[in-house]
């Protein structure tokens, strides 16, 4: 399956890039495209092991299951207002 | 409730501070309250020059959204409203803009309170500053809180 990472802030900063499609087998999780990008990218080595993420739009755990087409968005710290 | 009830967006043009209040306001409200957030020329001790602001900005509208029709259940207020600016904005220029209409006074101060303190936590928007004296940074923020996987 293949999902679209969303980069902001810093984190686009570390990407170098607003977003990047990821080939990910079937049955992966949130959890296995971050290892997936944190190896990937020279940059994104520097992303947390852990970041918060949104599923299409929707805060979600990183034990969520992906599907093919999904947007996930890596959200750093929010300073809206 | 009408379709009007919240009036949630993101937007790079200058906010109109007249026309959300009078969007806002029904014939049952008695009541209107601006939140007003505008650009401060320092932050932590240094001179701000300008802030540029970027936002995720479908889902930050719909957060906005899921934030409004909170407050309005929760303090049983009229329309709520929020309008959140993106780019470069100078000091003095608003930021952010959240109207509350309601029937009393009371529950307006509630609702606007608890909106800009959730869009604070859980809105994704973010801002960089640029210091009169030196290159920009982007802004230490809230980590959202995220909810546990079921099962």
């Amino acid at each position: 399956m293949t999902v679209r990472s969303l980069f902001f802030a810093f984190y686009r900063d570390l990407a170098g890039a607003d977003e990047l499609l990821v080939q990910l087998p079937a049955q992966a999780t949130v959890r296995d495209l971050v290892r997936e990008l944190r190896g990937a990218a020279a940059g994104l080595a520097a992303l947390p092991e852990t970041p918060v993420v949104a599923v299409n739009m929707t805060y979600a755990p990183l034990s969520t299951p992906l599907a093919d087409g999904d947007e996930v968005a890596f959200i750093p710290p929010v300073a809206g207002g | 409730m009408s379709v009007d009830a919240s009036l949630c967006r993101v937007t790079r043009d200058p906010i109109d501070a007249s026309a959300l209040l009078r969007e806002a306001v029904s014939p049952a409200d008695g009541a209107a309250l601006l939140f007003w957030g505008v650009v401060r020329n320092e932050n932590a001790g240094r001179a701000v020059a300008h802030l540029e602001y970027q936002a995720y900005a479908e889902m930050a509208e719909r957060e906005m959204a899921r934030i409004a029709e909170e407050a309005r259940e929760r303090f049983g207020t009229g329309a709520v409203s929020i309008v959140h600016r993106v780019g470069r904005l100078e000091v003095g220029e608003a930021s952010v803009a959240i109207v509350v209409a309601s029937p009393h006074r009371a529950e307006a101060y509630d609702a606007s309170r608890y909106v800009i303190e959730e869009l604070k936590r859980r809105v994704p928007v973010w801002k960089r500053e640029g210091y009169v004296d030196g290159p920009t940074e982007w802004v230490p923020g809230f980590t959202p809180a995220v909810p546990e996987a079921a099962g």
